[in-house]
């Protein structure tokens, strides 16, 4: 049994991981649950974020924050582009999992034509530095991207919950024939939810570039875990999809404590399993 | 149909002698190689399909079932010195078993359609990967397969290899077409399209998805167990890649997944081109050709290459509708010998409680209508009754057989049959076949065979006779409406639960409506007649239950319930007498 602090450090790393998985959750819990479309080329998207942050930062000393503020407009554009197609084809639920396996695919060619498939690392100043909070050691970035993971979560939540265009889009996930009778403009609202959606990607994109090795087979390492995230979270619930987030991300970094580092891929599938188990109708 | 069967069979017999015969012949070891290439990717995209394209449940964990027949041969071979052909069934098992013990949780839960399960398919890869990897199984350095002994079938290694891969993929090919023209694969197509109604049709879902997914994970986990010889070094990222499933996925859709010779038209078009792209930069260029090629097929040709060329060949040479044997009106009149009977049906949504304690009875050859204002629960009553949903206390009984707490199929199969207040079509199946699955797995319990000729009699029946060719969504709403009956009607029930079939029809709709009811009744079939309207309910009921808040408020002969107070009090409101 290892010490209260390592397991207290566990749950601190956990946490800050649990905030990454959360950010890349939330653009697919959006765009699942309101637009009735499962992106898989979501996690190309965030990868192809981090691997522009580095090629900026490295290549012409861009800034990562800078590098962040040129990609989210780009990825927003890009999300618009991507779903005028999803719309010109009428891609629904089903098939927008396939369509998106194949773009994430091509996102991923395009990723190792540019950049091979060696590792990259983005080394900066900061990358190290890390707080100290009594006997516990919090890296600086991941703790900013576990804030900003939870800032990007609450606004999101504000919006749908409070705005018209948030409740708008949710009465169109609910009954799309009748949001339209009511007047609301659902082909605008949808572009602009992808837009949401991909520009998040990108967000996820600055902070993985930073904190993480890049490899373009990274995108399918994340299918997995995130997807199980977003299920446990909820459909289109942003603080659902952080908070699923944390867990998930605390109970892989303990039992890679506590069991070994190994198994640790196994925690999140068997949450999810579990979960569908005892609760069906969680969605 | 058999005279189609015999051909197909006879050309694959053929086809597999020939490309047999070719190696015994002596091919170069380049052309056997590549061969065996494509007929291994023709087994693992038409097994996939056996699930994902003919029951639409997407699975994107074959390579892990590809994987566990990989690992079990090349434990049991380099482990246990098992000769490696005698591992190859025990390959197939494991993966069928795993597959049988995966599906057994998941197929369970009511609400896990389509997208949930491809992603819970798609972790089952990365959790097998992990397990393999972290145990003995593998543990890290792979495993060397290099110095199992190769049984000689043939001259070469390569030849031996090339006739097991031929040897699976016509098997696999023969299951596809075999389970296309059975019971199960109806079952399964009408599963694709509506599996509620397809369950309240009487196929058995749970159990045929069950089967569907073990079969089709045990073919991949041979075609596994075949290939670890082959690529003779197993290691557990080259096996648990993403690429079987990214492959076999876009093989099935591109050749067409529903068609049991789609997915091996696309096997072959994509092995093919992908020999084009190796080695380097290349092979990175390759991948993202295909998968543009999955992008833009399922875009623009989402039914896939040999339903979208048959299509056209149609077009040309239209096939000939199957003749009704008879009119099946004629043919043994359903058995009417039983009552229906609920007694103290309660049931709640939430803190809803839609039924009251509903007791009714409906006799043999006897109308019983049921009316009441909306919301009052008339077809949750139905739902109860067909199985739909379960009572929260209280008894349904058809004669001597207790209703409730069984699942919706066989309580279908006891017959009972519904119709739904929205018709529930299977979208993407003829007319004909729409009718051909209730007589397949209603109480008729037809063949295949002659449920279609059975089908055109009620076709006929329900004045549909001309429309069997044409699909669901070409039909107009009293039309759709008429399917509907003549599906409830093909199962050969004992007793029909008819909800609202006059609804939204034009009055000549109507008429022609109530006499085909009449027409049922005179064959000794127990109704229940939902109805909103009291014209249709007075003509044809023999008695009328009234429900209002769930519970029934008059019962009796139509005029007197009618006129009941309570009843007009529902329907009109109260009288208030000016003094």
């Amino acid at each position: 049994m290892p010490s209260l602090t390592l397991l207290g450090q566990a749950v601190v790393s956990g946490l800050l991981a649990g905030g990454i998985y959360g950010l890349l959750a939330l653009g697919l819990s959006l765009s699942w649950g309101l637009l009735r479309l499962v992106n898989l080329a979501h996690f190309a998207l965030a990868l192809l974020g981090a691997y522009l942050t580095y090629q900026l930062g490295t290549a012409w000393l861009v800034p990562p924050w800078l590098a962040t503020l040129l990609i989210v407009p780009a990825f927003f554009a890009l999300g618009l582009g991507l779903h005028a197609v999803f719309a010109y084809f009428r891609v629904t639920e089903f098939t927008s999992l396939l369509v998106t396996f194949g773009v994430a695919v091509i996102l991923e060619s395009a990723i190792q034509w540019f950049w091979t498939a060696d590792y990259r690392r983005y080394e900066t100043a900061y990358a190290t530095a890390s707080l100290r909070v009594g006997p516990f050691f919090v890296p600086t970035l991941e703790l900013l991207a576990g804030l900003t993971a939870a800032a990007l979560a609450l606004v999101t939540w504000a919006w749908l919950r409070f705005t018209y265009i948030g409740k708008a889009l949710r009465a169109c996930a609910e009954d799309p024939a009748m949001a339209v009778a009511f007047g609301v403009n659902r082909r605008a609202q949808a572009f602009l939810l992808s837009g949401v959606s991909a520009a998040y990607a990108g967000v996820a994109g600055g902070f993985i570039a930073l904190i993480a090795t890049l490899a373009p087979a990274q995108i399918w390492a994340w299918v997995g875990v995130v997807f199980a995230v977003v299920i446990i979270g909820g459909l289109a619930n942003p603080l659902g999809a952080l908070l699923a987030g944390l867990l998930i991300g605390v109970s892989e970094s303990v039992t890679m404590a506590v069991v070994t580092p190994a198994w640790a891929p196994l925690v999140s599938f068997s949450v999810l399993i579990l979960i569908l188990v005892l609760r069906p109708d969680r969605m | 149909m058999s005279g189609a069967g015999g051909r197909v069979a006879t050309g694959l017999v053929l086809a597999a002698a020939a490309l047999a015969g070719l190696a015994m012949l002596g091919l170069p070891a380049f052309y056997e190689s590549f061969l065996y290439l494509i007929f291994s990717w023709i087994a693992l995209a038409t097994s996939w399909s056996l699930l994902s394209g003919y029951a639409g449940y997407f699975s994107f964990g074959h390579g892990a079932f590809f994987g566990a027949g990989m690992y079990t041969t090349a434990t049991l071979t380099t482990g246990l010195g098992a000769p490696f052909l005698a591992t190859l069934p025990v390959a197939g098992a494991v993966a069928a078993l795993l597959a049988a013990g995966i599906g057994a949780v998941v197929f369970r839960v009511r609400r896990l359609r389509g997208e949930l399960f491809g992603l819970l398919t798609l972790a089952v890869g990365f959790v097998l990967a992990t397990i393999v990897l972290n145990t003995r199984i593998d543990g890290g350095p792979g495993v060397y397969l290099s110095a199992v002994p190769l049984p000689r079938l043939l001259a070469s290694p390569t030849g031996t290899l090339y006739l097991l891969g031929l040897g699976l993929a016509a098997a696999t090919l023969g299951a596809a077409y075999g389970i296309a023209h059975s019971r199960l694969g109806l079952g399964l197509f009408a599963i694709h399209d509506d599996e509620d109604a397809a369950e309240g049709k009487g196929v058995p879902t749970f159990a045929y998805k069950l089967l569907a997914f073990a079969l089709s994970a045990g073919l991949a986990g041979v075609a596994g167990g075949i290939h670890a010889m082959y690529v003779s070094y197993v290691t557990v990222g080259e096996t648990f890649s993403i690429t079987v499933p990214l492959y076999v996925v876009l093989m099935s859709v591109l050749g067409g997944a529903r068609h049991w010779l789609g997915p091996a038209v696309g096997a072959t078009l994509i092995t093919a081109s992908l020999y084009a792209f190796t080695g380097g930069q290349q092979a990175v260029l390759g991948r993202a050709v295909v998968a543009l090629a999955l992008v833009v097929v399922i875009l623009v040709l989402p039914e896939g290459v040999v339903p979208a060329g048959l299509a056209r060949w149609r077009r040309w040479r239209p096939r000939p509708v199957p003749v009704a044997l008879a009119s099946p009106a004629l043919v043994a009149p359903p058995r009417a010998d039983a009552v229906l009977a609920c007694a103290e049906v309660w049931r709640a949504f939430g803190g809803i409680q839609a039924l009251r304690g509903v007791s009714l009875r409906v006799e043999p050859g006897e109308i019983v209508g049921l009316v009441g204002p909306n919301g009052s629960g008339k077809t949750t009553l139905i739902n109860v009754i067909s199985g739909d949903y379960a009572a929260d206390r209280g008894r349904v009984t058809l004669g001597a057989e207790t209703l409730t707490g069984r699942p919706a199929h066989d309580i279908a199969g006891l017959g009972v049959a519904r119709t739904y207040q929205i018709p529930r079509p299977f979208a993407r199946l003829t007319a004909l076949d729409n009718v051909a699955v209730a007589a397949t797995f209603g109480a008729a319990w037809l063949t295949p065979a002659e449920a279609r000729a059975d089908a055109r009699g009620w076709l006929e029946f329900t004045g549909l006779g001309r429309r069997a060719a044409a699909l669901p969504h070409e039909l107009n709403l009293h039309e759709r409406k008429f399917l509907e009956l003549a599906r409830a009607l093909a199962g050969r029930p004992r007793v029909i639960l008819l909800d609202e079939v006059l609804s939204g029809l034009n009055p000549a709709e109507i008429a022609s409506a109530i006499r085909l009811i009449q027409d049922i009744r005179a064959r000794g079939v127990a109704v229940l007649f939902v109805e909103h309207l009291i014209r249709a309910v007075l003509e044809l009921c023999d008695r009328v239950v009234v429900l209002n808040e769930g519970a029934v408020i008059a019962s009796g002969s139509p005029r007197e319930a009618m006129r009941a107070e309570r009843v007009v009090e529902v329907y009109l409101g109260k009288a208030h007498v000016v003094a």
